[in-house]
C-alpha cells in the first residue's frame, strides 16, 4: 500500500501516548524488575544478585504479613460490597420513595478521597473518641469495640472503611444493570407466579453477571492499590499487624532505604496482578473483536 | 355512571372488587425501607460526625463525645483549620495546601483530558500499526500498582530536574490518568458513525483538523464525564503529591495528613474535621453538582473493553 | 358466558386519561385483535387484563371470575411479549418449565406439558438451546409455549411479531391462526399492523385515544368503517377522501364535489337521517373505483387525471388528483391506464362510505 504523507500527523497524534507507554510504563519497569535482582540498599548498583532480594522477602515476616492482609481485605471488603451494594440496588429498584436522595447518600463516600474516609473512620473507631467511649457515656461501663487497636482485628476495621467508600458503586453498577433489564421480563415472571427472590436469584444474578464482573474488576484494582487508607486508619500497625503490600513498598523505598528488597516486592505485586488480569482482558478484549465482525 | 350517553352499556358491573387493588404496606415492603434506612445512617455516619464535631467546642468534644448534636455551635475551628492551624511550625492552616492543589489540578485535569481525547481518536478512527499493541500497552497500564513505577520515575524526575515541581506532578496525572482517559474516548468515538468520519476525508479534513473541527465539539458529554472523572480523581490523590510533589508543593490531602498527625497537649478534633471537611469539599461538590453524570463517568470508567 | 368481560374500565396516570370508561365483552374461543396507532391504550388494555397495571376503575373478568384484585398469575392467563422475554442464561426447556417449577408443580407433569407444547409448536429439537443461540421466530415459538404450558383459557399477545422480519411474521401468523384453531382458547392480540389484525382476528378493536371506535369483523371494519378515523387507519393505500356537500335531487341523492361537479348516490345505504346541503365526505377505497363500469350496478363517473403509476404485480397503483383532491386507485395490472389525460372512473356507491363534519358514518 501506498504511504501517504498523511500518516505522519497521526503518529504526531499519537507520540505522547507512545512516549508514555515507552518510558513511563515499559521503561519504569524494566528498571524496577532490573534493581530487584541486583543487592542495591539505599542507591541501586549493578551487582547481580539472582533471586537473593526475593528470598529475603518471602522470608520476611512483614511481607507475608502484608500479603496476608491484602487477602483478607480483598474478599472481605469485595465480597460485602457486591452483595450489600446488589441488595441496595435492588431495594432501590422497588418503586422506592426518595430514591434519588437515598442513592445520592449511599453513592457519596465514593467520591471522597481514601484519606479523608480513613481520617474520619479512624476517629469514629477509636476507643477513647468514637463509639466504645460513646456507649460507655451512656452507661455501658464495660462496652468495648476496640478492633483498631488489636493486632487480630485491625485489618477488619480497614475492611470497614473500604466497604463504606465502595459499596455504593457497587450499587450505582447493578442499578444500571438492574435499570437495563427488559421490562416485559419483569411482566413475564408475575405471569408466571414467580416470587421476586425467586426471580432475583434465578433470573437477574445470572443477567447481571458482566455487572458483578466489572465490579469486582475495579474493586480490585483498589486492593492492590491500597495504600492511603491503611496509612491514616492504622499506620498499618499495631506494629506492621494490618500492613498491606503497597505500603510495604513505599516503605521500603523511601523510608527503610532498602530499594532491593523494595522492588521485589514491586515485581510480586506486578506478577500477581498480571497474572489475574491477562485471562480477564485476554477474554474481554476476544469478545469485543469477535463483537465487531 | 358518567359514560357518554351514545354508549350502551353491555354488562353492567357485576358483584365483587372494582377499581383498584387497595395498596397495603407489606411485610416485605416494610423490611426495605428499613433496610435503606439502616443503610442510609450506616453512609451518613462519617459525614455527621465531621459535620458535628467540627463546629462543636473542644469542652462539649471532651465531655459528649463526637456523635452528640451541639449545645453552642462555634465555626472557630473552620477559621482556624482554615488558615491558623499548626503543621509543625508552619501555621498557616490547611489553606495553602488548597492553592496547591488547585494549581496542580488545573494543567493536569486539561494536559491528562486532552492527550487522552487525542489518543482515543487516533486510536479508534486512523488504522496505524501497532495501533493494538499501544491499545493493550494502555489498558494494562491501568492495572498495574504504581509501586511498580515510582522509584525510576523519582529518578528520571531527579535527573531531569523536575522533581518537587509542580511539572513533575502534572506530568505524572497524565501518565496515570492516560489509560482511563483514552478508553473513555476511544469508547465513546466507538459510538460515533464512520460514515461521519469518512465524509470529513472526502470534505478534506486532515488528522488534527478532524479532530479540532469535528471529533472535539461532539464530545462534549464525553469531555463532562472526563472532567468529572479526573478532577475528583486528581483531588482525592495522596501518594504521587507525597512522593513528587516536595514541601513546596503538598497537595491539600498530603497537608491534611500533616495538619492532623498526633502533636502533644490536645488534639483539637474540631479543628481537625473541619479541615478533612474542607478537603472532602472539591469532590463532594462536583458529586452534588453532576449527579447522573458523575454515575455515567463511574460507568464509562467501569472498563468495558 | 363471555371469556374475558371489561367493565368500565377506566385507567389515567396521573391526569392524563389512558383509558376512557371502555367496555369490551370477548367470547369464548374468540380471537379478538386491539389495532390501533402507536399510543392508543391498546397495550394498556391488555396490560390491565393481564393485571400488569393498576386501573383507576372498573372490572375485569375472566372467565366468570372478579379477577379485577387478582396477581397476574392467579387469572389463568398466559401472555406473550414483543420482545419475547425469554429468561436468559436458561435453556428453551427450562424457561418452558421455570414457571411451573416454581409453582411447585410435580415433575413428571411438567415434563408431559413440555413436552406437549413443544410437540404443537415444532420445538422438539430445540430444548437444550440457548435463548441466545436461537432465532427470532424459534424465540418467539418459545415464548408462545411458555404461555401455553400454563394451560391458560385466555392468552394475551402483545405485538408477538413486531420485532420479526417480513417473511417470518407472515409464517408466524399462520402459525398462529393455526394454532387458535387447534385449542380453541380465547386469544387478545395487540398490534398496530392492519394485516395481522384483519386476517387473524374473529373481530377487531380498532382504538384510538383511549377508545375503542369500533369493534366488529374484519369485513365490516374494512367495509363500513364507523368513522374517519377507522375509515383512514385501516387499508393501504389510504381511502380516498372528497370533500363536498349532500344534494337532495328530485329522485336521488346527489354528492356535490367541490369544483362543482356532482355524483350520484344511489345505491348508499345511510344509516341517519342527513340535510340537504349538509357538508361530508366521500371516502371511496383504491379498488372501489374502477376504469371501466361493472354491468349490475349502477355506475356513475368521475374524472381524474393521473400522473404516476406504480406497477405492484398482481396490481398497479395510480396516483393523481380528482376535483383537487389527491386520488388514488388500484387497477388489475392487465389494464393499461391513461397517465397525464382525463380518465373516467365508476364507482359502486354501495361500497362507498360517507362521514359527516364531526367524522361519524352517515
Amino acid at each position: 500500500m501506498k504511504q501517504r504523507p498523511i500518516r505522519w500527523s497521526v503518529y504526531a497524534g499519537l507520540t505522547p501516548a507512545i512516549l508514555i507507554v515507552v518510558f513511563a510504563y515499559i521503561g519504569t519497569i524494566v528498571w524496577t524488575v532490573g534493581i530487584s535482582f541486583t543487592d542495591s540498599r539505599m542507591l541501586p548498583v549493578a551487582r547481580f544478585a539472582g533471586f537473593n532480594q526475593y528470598i529475603r522477602l518471602f522470608g520476611t515476616e512483614r511481607w507475608l504479613t502484608s500479603i496476608q492482609n491484602m487477602v483478607i481485605f480483598g474478599v472481605l471488603m469485595i465480597g460485602i460490597s457486591l452483595v450489600l451494594g446488589f441488595l441496595l440496588a435492588v431495594a432501590l429498584d422497588q418503586r422506592i420513595r426518595a430514591e434519588g436522595f437515598l442513592r445520592t447518600v449511599i453513592l457519596y463516600p465514593y467520591a471522597i478521597s481514601f484519606i479523608v474516609t480513613g481520617l474520619v473512620w479512624q476517629w469514629i473507631l477509636n476507643p477513647t473518641l468514637g463509639i466504645e467511649q460513646t456507649v460507655r457515656g451512656w452507661g455501658f461501663e464495660s462496652f468495648r469495640f476496640d478492633w483498631i487497636i488489636q493486632k487480630e482485628t485491625a485489618i477488619y476495621c480497614v475492611v470497614l472503611a473500604g466497604v463504606w467508600h465502595a459499596a455504593g458503586l457497587v450499587m450505582a453498577i447493578m442499578l444500571a444493570g438492574l435499570r437495563g433489564i427488559d421490562p416485559d421480563l419483569w411482566k413475564a415472571s408475575r405471569i408466571d407466579g414467580i416470587k421476586p427472590w425467586r426471580f432475583y436469584w434465578h433470573i437477574v444474578v445470572p443477567i447481571l453477571r458482566p455487572s458483578f464482573i466489572s465490579a469486582t474488576v475495579l474493586l480490585s484494582l483498589g486492593v492492590v492499590k491500597l495504600y492511603d487508607l491503611v496509612l491514616v486508619l492504622t499506620g498499618g500497625g499495631p506494629g506492621f499487624s494490618s500492613d498491606v503490600p503497597a505500603k510495604f513498598v513505599m516503605d521500603y523505598l523511601f523510608q527503610r532505604q532498602n530499594i532491593g528488597l523494595a522492588t521485589a516486592a514491586a515485581t510480586t505485586l506486578l506478577i500477581t496482578v498480571l497474572c489475574v488480569l491477562t485471562p480477564w482482558l485476554y477474554a474481554e478484549y476476544f469478545r469485543a473483536e469477535k463483537r465487531k465482525d | 355512571m358518567t359514560a357518554p350517553e351514545t354508549r350502551i352499556r353491555s354488562v353492567p358491573m357485576g358483584e365483587g372488587p372494582s377499581g383498584p387493588a387497595p395498596k397495603s404496606l407489606s411485610t416485605a415492603r416494610i423490611g426495605i425501607y428499613a433496610f435503606l434506612f439502616i443503610s442510609a445512617l450506616f453512609f451518613l455516619l462519617p459525614l455527621y460526625v465531621m459535620v458535628v464535631t467540627s463546629i462543636k467546642p473542644m469542652e462539649e468534644i471532651r465531655l459528649g463525645g463526637i456523635f452528640a448534636l451541639p449545645t453552642t455551635v462555634t465555626f472557630e475551628p473552620w477559621v482556624k483549620a482554615w488558615s491558623s492551624a499548626c503543621t509543625g511550625l508552619d501555621c498557616r492552616g490547611i489553606s495553602p495546601g488548597f492553592w496547591n492543589s488547585v494549581k496542580i489540578l488545573v494543567p493536569s485535569v486539561i494536559c491528562s483530558i486532552f492527550v487522552g481525547a487525542l489518543t482515543g481518536y487516533a486510536l479508534s478512527f486512523w488504522r496505524v500499526r501497532g495501533a493494538n499493541l499501544l491499545f493493550a500497552a494502555l489498558l494494562l497500564g491501568a492495572f498495574l500498582p504504581y509501586q511498580v513505577f515510582i522509584y525510576p520515575l523519582v529518578r528520571i524526575y531527579s535527573a531531569t530536574g523536575l522533581f518537587s515541581t509542580i511539572y513533575a506532578l502534572v506530568l505524572t496525572h497524565v501518565i496515570f490518568g492516560l489509560p482511563v482517559m483514552t478508553l473513555l474516548f476511544r469508547n465513546y468515538y466507538a459510538g460515533i458513525p464512520v460514515d461521519l468520519f469518512k465524509a470529513a476525508r472526502v470534505d478534506g479534513g486532515r488528522f488534527f483538523s478532524i479532530f479540532f473541527r469535528l471529533m472535539l465539539p461532539m464530545s462534549i458529554p464525553m469531555l463532562v464525564v472526563a472532567l468529572i472523572l479526573q478532577v475528583t480523581g486528581i483531588w482525592n490523590d495522596f501518594i504521587m503529591g507525597l512522593t513528587f510533589g516536595g514541601l513546596a508543593n503538598r497537595p491539600m490531602t498530603v497537608q491534611l495528613t500533616n495538619l492532623v498527625a498526633p502533636t502533644e497537649g490536645e488534639i483539637a478534633y474540631n479543628v481537625n474535621m473541619a479541615a478533612t471537611i474542607m478537603t472532602a469539599a472539591v469532590p463532594l461538590i462536583v458529586y452534588f453538582i453532576s449527579g447522573r453524570w458523575f454515575v455515567r463517568g463511574i460507568a464509562a470508567g467501569a472498563v468495558k473493553g | 358466558m363471555s371469556s374475558v368481560s371489561i367493565r368500565n374500565l377506566q385507567i389515567s396516570f396521573g391526569a392524563l386519561n389512558v383509558l376512557e370508561t371502555l367496555d369490551l365483552e370477548v367470547q369464548e374461543g374468540e380471537f379478538i385483535v386491539l389495532l390501533g396507532p402507536s399510543g392508543c391504550g391498546k397495550s394498556t388494555l391488555l396490560n390491565a387484563i393481564a393485571g400488569l397495571l393498576d386501573i383507576t376503575e372498573g372490572q375485569i373478568w375472566i372467565d366468570g371470575r372478579n379477577v379485577t384484585w387478582a396477581e397476574p398469575h392467579e387469572r389463568g392467563i398466559g401472555m406473550v411479549f414483543q420482545s419475547y422475554a425469554l429468561y436468559p442464561r436458561l435453556t428453551v426447556e427450562g424457561n418452558l418449565s421455570f414457571g411451573l417449577k416454581m409453582s411447585g408443580m410435580p415433575k413428571a407433569e411438567i415434563a408431559r406439558r413440555v413436552l406437549e407444547a413443544a410437540r404443537i409448536l415444532q420445538l422438539e429439537h430445540l430444548l437444550q438451546r440457548q435463548p441466545a443461540q436461537l432465532s427470532g421466530g424459534q424465540r418467539q415459538r418459545v415464548a408462545i409455549g411458555r404461555a401455553l404450558v400454563r394451560n391458560a383459557k385466555v392468552l394475551l399477545f402483545d405485538e408477538p411479531l413486531s420485532n420479526l422480519d417480513a417473511k417470518l411474521r407472515t409464517e408466524l401468523r399462520v402459525e398462529i391462526k393455526r394454532l387458535h384453531k387447534s385449542l380453541g382458547s380465547t386469544m387478545i392480540f395487540v398490534t398496530h399492523d392492519q394485516v395481522e389484525a384483519l386476517t387473524l382476528a374473529d373481530r377487531v378493536a380498532v382504538m384510538h385515544k383511549g377508545v375503542i371506535q369500533q369493534l366488529a369483523t374484519s369485513k365490516e371494519i374494512y367495509q363500513r368503517p364507523i368513522n374517519r378515523f377507522v375509515a383512514g387507519f385501516v387499508g393501504s393505500p389510504q381511502m380516498n377522501f372528497l370533500p363536498g356537500t349532500l344534494v337532495r335531487r328530485e329522485n336521488a341523492t346527489c354528492f356535490r364535489l367541490r369544483d362543482g361537479s356532482e355524483v350520484n348516490l344511489t345505491g348508499y345505504v345511510f344509516s341517519r337521517p342527513f340535510a340537504d346541503g349538509q357538508a361530508a365526505t366521500l371516502g371511496i377505497r383504491p379498488e372501489q373505483a374502477l376504469l371501466r363500469p361493472s354491468e349490475h350496478q349502477h355506475p356513475d363517473r368521475l374524472e381524474a387525471v393521473f400522473t404516476i403509476e406504480e406497477p405492484m404485480g398482481p396490481d398497479t397503483l395510480l396516483w393523481g388528483t380528482l376535483a383537487g383532491e389527491s386520488f388514488s386507485v388500484r387497477i388489475s395490472s392487465d389494464q393499461t391506464p391513461v397517465i397525464g389525460a382525463k380518465t373516467d372512473l365508476y364507482v359502486n356507491m354501495a361500497q362507498a362510505s360517507l362521514f359527516d363534519e364531526a367524522g361519524d358514518r352517515l
